[in-house]
C-alpha cells in the first residue's frame, strides 16, 4: 500500500541545510490503522506532507499503491492526491465561503463529476458521520467537532486509498476528540487505511500500530521489531 | 457539462465574497464612469471649440498687388502693379482648388454717407456674391450683392447693423449706456429693420437701395460697412476694371496644397504683370491656411489633452484594480492549497482566479461605461439646447465607442494581469506551505 525505502527531506534555511527526514523505512499495509508520534521538529508533519503528495522529497522511493511518487509533475501531483488520498487537517481547513455539503463536495468537482451527482455523493458521506442535518450550514455555524466531520467527510468522498490525519485531534476537547477517533476507528473497521499523525498519547494508542519519530528516523515500529528486529540487533 | 460547472464555480465564489467582489466592483465601475465622464465631456468642449472657432478659420488666400523691387527683362523696379477684372476671370477659369472668390474694390477719394439731411462716413467695399463667405457675414434681412446685381449694375447695397442703426433707430438719450447690444437673430424684425429695408443710402453721391442687412459677429467694426455690387462701383467710377484685391477661399486643401497654389498664383500673375516670379514686393499674397493650421493645432491640443485625462484616469483604474487583485490572490492562498490538496491542478487554479477577475470587471467596467455614455446621451439631449448658444463652448459631449471599449479591455487586461502574477506564484507554492498560512 505505502513503501517507503530511505526517503530524506531536508530544508534549506539561508546558507544551512536542515535535514528533516533522515532515511525512513516504512511499510504500511491496506486496512491498516497507524499512528505517527514524534516531538515538534521530529520530522513528523514533513512525513505526512511527503505521503501526501504535498511536498517533495529528496532522495529515496516512496511507491503508493503500486506506482513510484517521484518527479510528479504538478498536475499528475493533482490527480493522485484527489484519487488517492484523502486528507485531514488540524484546522480542519474547509472554505469559509462553501457550506457542509458544498465542501464535502469538492474533490468530487476536481474529478469532475457533475453538480447533482456530486451532491448527492456529498450528502451521503455527509450521513456517514452523522451531519446529515448541516448540510447547508457555512463552517462558521459549526462546532469544531462538526467541522472536523464534515472535513472527514470530504477526505472520504473521492474513496481514496488512504485517509492522512495531521493532528486531526489538536484543535478540540477531549470528549469531542474521542467521537472523532471513534469515527476513524469505524471507518478503519469498514477496511478504509487510516494515517494519523499525533503528539498525544492517548490518541495514538487508539490506533493499531505505533511508530515513534526522532530527529527524522524512525524510533520504534512494532512492525521493525516483530519481523526484522533481530536482524536489526 | 463540465466548463458550466467551472462557470458556476466562479459565480458562486464571487456571489459569496460579497465584500469583495463588490469593492472591486465599484471601482471598476468607477473608474469607468470617470473615464467615459472625462473623455465625453473633453470631446464636448473639443467640438464647442470648434464650433466656436472654425467661422473665422477659413483656409483662404488674400492677394494684393504691390510695387516691383526687381528689374524684369529691360522693365523698371517701382512699377505699380494693377489687377483687373481679367486676374479675376483667369483665377475662376484656371485655379481648380478655388471654391469660394471674390474682389475688392474701393471707391477712391473721401465720401460721405448719406440720408435726408444725416450724414457720417462709413466704410464701403465693393465685392462680389461670394464676398459674405470670406468675411463670414450672416444675414439678418433680405439678401447679400448677388449675381443678377453684378449682371445689370444694379444700385444696391447691403448694410451692417451700425449702419442700419445710425440712420434708421437712434439710440433714444439716456439709454446707451447699458452694456453690448443683444446679438441680433436672423429673422427677427425690430422697428430699425423695417425702416431700413428698401430704403436709400447715397454714397458719394449716388443712392443704392437697401436690400439687406447683415451681421457679422467676428469685431464690431464689420457692422460698419456698406457692401455694393463691384460692377456698378466699377462704372460709377468711370467704368475701371481696376480691382484692389483678390481673395478666394479653398475646400480642404492640406498646407503643401496652399503651397503649390500661391507659388503657381505668383508665377501667373508674374506672367500676366511682367515681373520677377522671385520678386516678394510685386504682389502680396497672405495664405490663411497658415492660420488655419494652428487653430487646428489648437483643436489637437484640446484633443491630447483630452486624451492626458483618459489615460491617467485609466492607469489610476488600472493600479485601482492591480491592488484589489494582488489583495485578493494574497487572502486566498489558503484556499489555493486546500483545493490544490483536493486535487485542483495549477492551471485549474490560475483559470478560477483570473476569469473570476475578468468576470467582475467586465461586468461592472460595462455597467459603468453603459452609464457613463447613457449620463452623456441625456445631457446632450436633455440639458443643452438643441442649437447651440453662440458663445457656448461646449456642444455634444460623447465618447468614440471603440476608444470606451478599448479602455474597457485595457482595464480589465490589467485586473487579469496584475491577479496573473501573484497568481502564479500562489500556485506554485506547495500546498502544505500555503494551507499554512493565515
Amino acid at each position: 500500500m505505502i513503501e517507503l525505502r530511505d526517503i530524506r527531506k531536508s530544508y534549506r534555511i539561508g546558507p544551512r541545510k536542515l535535514e528533516v527526514l533522515k532515511g525512513i523505512d516504512l511499510h504500511i499495509g491496506k486496512g491498516e490503522f497507524v499512528a505517527i508520534m514524534g516531538q515538534s521538529g521530529s520530522g513528523k508533519s514533513t512525513l505526512l506532507n511527503v505521503l501526501g503528495i504535498l511536498d517533495e522529497y529528496d532522495s529515496g522511493l516512496y511507491e503508493l499503491d503500486g506506482v513510484p511518487i517521484r518527479k510528479l509533475s504538478a498536475k499528475q501531483a493533482a490527480r493522485y492526491r484527489n484519487a488517492f488520498i484523502g486528507f485531514v487537517f488540524q484546522s480542519f481547513n474547509l472554505l469559509p465561503f462553501k457550506n457542509a455539503m458544498e465542501n464535502v463536495a469538492l474533490p468530487l468537482y476536481y474529478q469532475g463529476i457533475g453538480r447533482k451527482e456530486r451532491n448527492q455523493t456529498a450528502m451521503q458521506y455527509l450521513d456517514k458521520v452523522g451531519l446529515a442535518d448541516w448540510s447547508t450550514h457555512l463552517p462558521s455555524e459549526l462546532s469544531g467537532g462538526q467541522n472536523q466531520r464534515v472535513a472527514i467527510a470530504r477526505a472520504l468522498a473521492s474513496k481514496p486509498k488512504v485517509i492522512l490525519a495531521d493532528e486531526p485531534t489538536g484543535a478540540l476537547d477531549s470528549t469531542t476528540s474521542k467521537e472523532i477517533m471513534g469515527l476513524f476507528e469505524s471507518l478503519n473497521d469498514e477496511g478504509i487505511s487510516v494515517l494519523i499523525v499525533t503528539h498525544e498519547d492517548d490518541i495514538a494508542h487508539r490506533c493499531k500500530r505505533l511508530i515513534r519519530l526522532k530527529d527524522g528516523l524512525i524510533e520504534a515500529d512494532p512492525a521493525l521489531e516483530t519481523q526484522a528486529g533481530k536482524h536489526l540487533r | 457539462m463540465f466548463q458550466r460547472e467551472f462557470w458556476m464555480e466562479i459565480g458562486e465564489s464571487l456571489w459569496r465574497h460579497k465584500l469583495r467582489s463588490a469593492l472591486t466592483a465599484f471601482s471598476v465601475f468607477w473608474g469607468m464612469l470617470m473615464l467615459v465622464l472625462l473623455l465625453g465631456s473633453g470631446n464636448g468642449l473639443r467640438r464647442g471649440v470648434e464650433f466656436q472657432f472654425k467661422d473665422d478659420a477659413i483656409n483662404s488666400i488674400w492677394i494684393w498687388p504691390g510695387t516691383t523691387s526687381m528689374p524684369w527683362r529691360g522693365l523698371p523696379t517701382g512699377r505699380d502693379m494693377r489687377f483687373r477684372n481679367a486676374e479675376v476671370k483667369h483665377l475662376q477659369r484656371t485655379e481648380p482648388l478655388v471654391d469660394k472668390l471674390t474682389a475688392r474694390y474701393h471707391l477712391r477719394g473721401t465720401f460721405a454717407v448719406s440720408r435726408g439731411d444725416q450724414s457720417t462716413t462709413f466704410r464701403v467695399r465693393s465685392v462680389h456674391p461670394d464676398h459674405r463667405f470670406l468675411e463670414n457675414t450672416v444675414m439678418l434681412h433680405g439678401r447679400f450683392i448677388n449675381p443678377v446685381d453684378l449682371e445689370q449694375t444694379r444700385k444696391v447695397c447691403a448694410i451692417g447693423t451700425e449702419v442700419r442703426d445710425f440712420f434708421f433707430a437712434p439710440p433714444a438719450k439716456g439709454q446707451q449706456d447699458f452694456g453690448p447690444p443683444p446679438i441680433p437673430q436672423p429673422g427677427v424684425w425690430t422697428a430699425a429693420d423695417s425702416a431700413a429695408m428698401g430704403r436709400y443710402l447715397t454714397v458719394k453721391g449716388v443712392p443704392y437701395q437697401i436690400v439687406g442687412i447683415f451681421h457679422d459677429q467676428g469685431s464690431r467694426g464689420e457692422n460698419q460697412y456698406i457692401y455694393l455690387p463691384i460692377s456698378t462701383a466699377q462704372k460709377i467710377e468711370g467704368g475701371t476694371d481696376r480691382v484692389d484685391q483678390i481673395m478666394f477661399t479653398f475646400g480642404n486643401a492640406s498646407l503643401a496644397e496652399s503651397r503649390e497654389v500661391e507659388a503657381r498664383l505668383r508665377e501667373d500673375f508674374a506672367r500676366r504683370l511682367k515681373f520677377d516670379p522671385d520678386d516678394q514686393q510685386a504682389i502680396y499674397i497672405s495664405n490663411d491656411l497658415e492660420e488655419f493650421k494652428r487653430f487646428q493645432g489648437l483643436f489637437n491640443g484640446i484633443e491630447a489633452f483630452v486624451w492626458v485625462i483618459g489615460i491617467l484616469s485609466l492607469i489610476a483604474g488600472m493600479i485601482g484594480i492591480a491592488n484589489i487583485m494582488l489583495i485578493t490572490v494574497n487572502e486566498r492562498t489558503r484556499e489555493i492549497g486546500v483545493r490544490k490538496a483536493l486535487g485542483a491542478t495549477n492551471g485549474s487554479l490560475v483559470r478560477l482566479i483570473l476569469l473570476e477577475a475578468i468576470v467582475l470587471t467586465a461586468l461592472s467596467g460595462f455597467m459603468g461605461m453603459a452609464l457613463g455614455v447613457g449620463t452623456l446621451w441625456l445631457v446632450d439631449t436633455q440639458v443643452l439646447p438643441p442649437i447651440p448658444e453662440p458663445d457656448s463652448m461646449f456642444m455634444h459631449p460623447g465618447v468614440t465607442p471603440g476608444v470606451v471599449v478599448g479602455a474597457l479591455s485595457i482595464l480589465i487586461g490589467s485586473g487579469a494581469l496584475a491577479g496573473f502574477i501573484p497568481a502564479i506564484k500562489a500556485v506554485r507554492i506547495a500546498p502544505a506551505v500555503a494551507m499554512k498560512s493565515a
